[in-house]
C-alpha cells in the first residue's frame, strides 16, 4: 500500500524547515560569531602573543611565558587569595540563604510571589550602586561604623579591609544562591517529609534525610552561581577594598590597564575562563538550567 | 493537591520556627537598609555625608546642573537604546531559531549562546578590550561607523551579551505557547510569515518587552565591560559614577546613585511583570 504523502517528500520538508530554522537563527549565530567567539580568540592568542617594549601586545613569536609567570609567587599570591575570598563567600552565602530560601517555599503563594520579587530586584538592579552603598554606610562616619562602636563590639571601621569585600561580595551575590536554591527546595515533595515524621524521624533527621538531599542541585547551582562571579570580582574590591590587596578582576585589569602587559592580563583571563567552564559543566551536569 | 497541609509538617515548630522567621526578616533589612540608608543620605543638607543637616534637595539641583553627568547620561541613553533595539531582534530571532525548529548545530548555538550569561564581567571586557584594538581598522570600513568615538564599541558589546538575555527570556514565553495555534493558522493558508505576524508575535509580545526592558537594565548598568571599551569623553554615567564611586563619597553621587538605582529597579519591575504574565500562562495549563 502507498503512503499518503511519499517519504521523500516529508523528508524534504523537514530539511527546509530545518534550513529554515538554522536562517533565522543566523543573525545572532554570526554575531556572537563576530563579536563574542572571536574576541574570545583573541584573548587566547594574546595569552601566547609577545609583549613589545612599548608594552604593546603583538602577535608573533608565539610563547607560553605568559603561563609560566602565573606560577610566579605575586600571581599566585593573588589567586589563592582570590579563591579564597570566594569560597567564603559562596559559603557565607549557602548558610544565608538556605533557612531563607526554605522559609520563602514554605510561604502562601502570595506571600511567596512577593518575597521571590523582594530578592529578584537586588538580584538584576545596579550591581555598581548597590555596592557603593556600602561604601556609604561603611565609611569613618557612616552608620555602620557608627552602630558597631555604640554596641562596644569594637572598631567598626572596616572600610578597605578584606571583612569589607566579603561583606560586598555577600550582599552582592546573595541573591543568585537565593533564587536556584527556592527552585530545588520547592519543588521537593513534602508528603515525603510527612511519612518521615509519621514514622517517628525526628525535625532535623527528617531534614538530613530528605530535604537536603533533594535540594542538592539547588545547593551546587547557587554556589557555582556564587562562586565565579566572586573569585573574577573586580566592582566590589575596587569600591570596598581599597589598594592594598589585589584580587583576580583588579589584578587581571590592572595588566592591561597600568603595567600594559596584554599577555598576562589575558593568561589571567583564561584562567578564570577555565574556573568559568568547570563551574557551568557542573551546573549543567546538576540540572542547572532547569532552575 | 494538598500542599498545604504537607507544608505544615515541614515548617519547624516552636523556637526554631521563630529563629527562622527573624533569619529571614533579618535578610530583608539586610538587602534593603543599605539601600534606604542610601536615599535618606541623598537628601542630606551637608558636604560631608556622615553628619546629618536636615533635609535639602540640593544635591539634586546640583546633579541637574551638572554639564559631565548630563553628558554622560546622555551618551548611556544612545548606547542603550540602540543595543536594546539590536539585541531584542537578534534575540527573538534566536528564540524562535532555538524553540520553533530543529536543525544540525543547534546544540552548540545554544551553548555559545549561555555563555555571555555566565562569563565573569572581567573576561567579557579583556575580549572586548582585545577585539576592538585588532579589529578597528577593519570595522571602521563599514559604512557609518567610526569606533574613535566609542559609542559604537559600547553598541556592539552590549548587545553581545544581551542577545542572550534576551533570547532567555523570549524562549521562556515561546516554550510556554501551544504551537497549535501556530499550525491552525497554517492550516487556514496562512504563511510562514503571515502566522509569525498575527498568531505568534501578538502571544510572545510580553516576552519580548521583558527582554526588552531587562536589556536597558544590563545596558544602563554595565560598568565593567563600558570602562574598557568607552572613549574619553565618550563616558556613560555608570562608568563615570563609578570612577568617582572609587575615590570616596559625596552626597552628589548619593544623589546619581539613588536616580540611576530607581531607575534600575522600577524596569526590573516592569519586566519581572511582563515574564510574570508568561509565568501565570504556564500554571493555568
Amino acid at each position: 500500500m502507498k503512503k499518503v504523502s511519499p517519504p521523500g517528500l516529508e523528508k524534504q520538508a523537514i530539511k527546509a524547515k530545518a534550513r529554515q530554522g538554522f536562517f533565522i537563527g543566523l543573525p545572532s549565530i554570526a554575531y556572537l560569531l563576530i563579536f563574542f567567539i572571536i574576541p574570545l580568540g583573541y584573548v587566547i592568542a594574546y595569552s601566547f602573543a609577545t609583549r613589545s617594549r612599548s608594552g604593546r601586545t603583538e602577535l608573533r613569536d608565539w610563547n607560553v611565558d605568559a603561563y609560566i609567570r602565573l606560577g610566579e609567587d605575586v600571581v599566585q599570591a593573588v589567586a589563592w587569595r582570590s579563591l579564597w575570598i570566594a569560597v567564603l563567600t559562596t559559603v557565607i552565602c549557602l548558610l544565608l540563604a538556605y533557612p531563607l530560601a526554605f522559609f520563602i517555599s514554605t510561604r502562601r503563594p502570595v506571600i511567596r510571589n512577593l518575597l521571590l520579587v523582594g530578592i529578584m530586584i537586588p538580584f538584576w538592579s545596579n550591581f555598581l550602586i548597590r555596592t557603593y552603598a556600602w561604601r556609604v554606610l561603611l565609611s569613618s562616619d557612616g552608620l555602620f561604623t557608627k552602630v558597631v562602636e555604640g554596641l562596644g563590639l569594637g572598631d567598626g571601621r572596616i572600610l578597605f579591609t578584606r571583612p569589607a569585600v566579603i561583606l560586598g561580595l555577600v550582599y552582592g551575590y546573595l541573591p543568585f544562591m537565593v533564587l536556584p536554591l527556592y527552585a530545588s527546595i520547592d519543588r521537593i515533595n513534602w508528603s515525603l517529609v510527612e511519612g518521615a515524621r509519621d514514622l517517628y524521624a525526628s525535625g532535623w533527621k527528617a531534614f538530613r534525610r530528605i530535604v537536603w538531599p533533594l535540594s542538592r542541585p539547588g545547593v551546587v547551582a547557587g554556589s557555582i552561581l556564587v562562586f565565579v562571579p566572586s573569585f573574577g570580582a573586580y566592582v566590589t574590591p575596587a569600591i570596598l577594598g581599597g589598594n592594598k590587596e589585589s584580587l583576580m578582576g583588579s589584578y587581571i585589569v590592572d595588566q592591561f590597564m597600568d603595567a600594559r602587559n596584554g599577555p598576562l592580563g589575558s593568561s589571567l583571563s583564561v584562567l578564570v575562563l577555565g574556573v568559568m567552564l568547570i563551574g557551568t559543566m557542573i551546573y549543567f551536569r546538576q540540572g542547572g538550567r532547569n532552575l | 493537591m494538598n500542599k498545604g497541609a504537607a507544608l505544615s509538617t515541614a515548617e519547624p515548630k516552636g523556637a526554631s520556627r521563630w529563629a527562622l522567621r527573624m533569619h529571614s526578616l533579618l535578610i530583608y533589612v539586610f538587602f534593603y537598609a543599605p539601600i534606604v540608608v542610601l536615599v535618606v543620605y541623598s537628601f542630606n543638607d551637608a558636604q560631608l555625608v556622615g553628619d546629618w543637616r536636615g533635609f535639602s534637595l540640593g544635591w539634586y539641583e546640583a546633579f541637574l546642573d551638572n554639564d559631565n553627568i548630563q553628558e554622560s547620561i546622555w551618551i548611556s541613553v544612545k548606547v542603550c537604546i540602540a543595543s536594546t533595539v539590536i539585541s531584542v531582534v537578534l534575540g527573538t530571532m534566536a528564540a524562535l531559531s532555538l524553540e520553533r525548529f530543529r536543525w544540525w548545530g543547534q546544540k552548540a548555538f545554544d551553548a555559545v549562546l549561555y555563555l555571555p550569561i555566565i562569563i565573569p564581567d572581567v573576561t567579557m571586557a579583556v575580549m572586548m578590550l582585545a577585539f576592538f584594538n585588532e579589529t578597528s581598522q577593519l570595522l571602521n570600513l563599514i559604512p557609518g561607523v567610526d569606533l574613535s568615538a566609542g559609542l559604537e564599541k559600547l553598541v556592539f558589546s552590549h548587545v553581545a551579551f544581551n542577545i542572550s538575555f534576551v533570547s532567555v527570556v523570549v524562549r521562556a514565553r515561546l516554550a510556554n505557547l501551544d504551537a497549535t495555534m501556530e499550525e491552525a493558522a497554517s492550516d487556514l493558508y496562512a504563511n510562514r510569515w503571515q502566522t509569525f505576524r498575527r498568531v505568534t508575535l501578538p502571544q510572545i509580545m510580553p516576552g519580548i518587552i521583558g527582554g526588552a526592558l531587562l536589556a536597558i537594565t544590563l545596558s544602563l548598568d554595565d560598568v565593567v565591560v563600558s570602562s574598557f571599551v568607552a572613549s574619553v569623553g565618550g563616558t556613560p554615567i555608570s562608568v563615570y559614577v563609578f570612577g568617582l564611586a572609587r575615590k570616596g563619597v559625596t552626597p552628589l553621587i548619593n544623589a546619581v546613585s539613588v536616580v540611576m538605582l530607581s531607575a534600575s529597579m522600577l524596569l526590573i519591575l516592569a519586566s519581572l511583570g511582563f515574564q510574570r504574565a508568561t509565568q501565570f500562562a504556564r500554571e493555568e495549563k
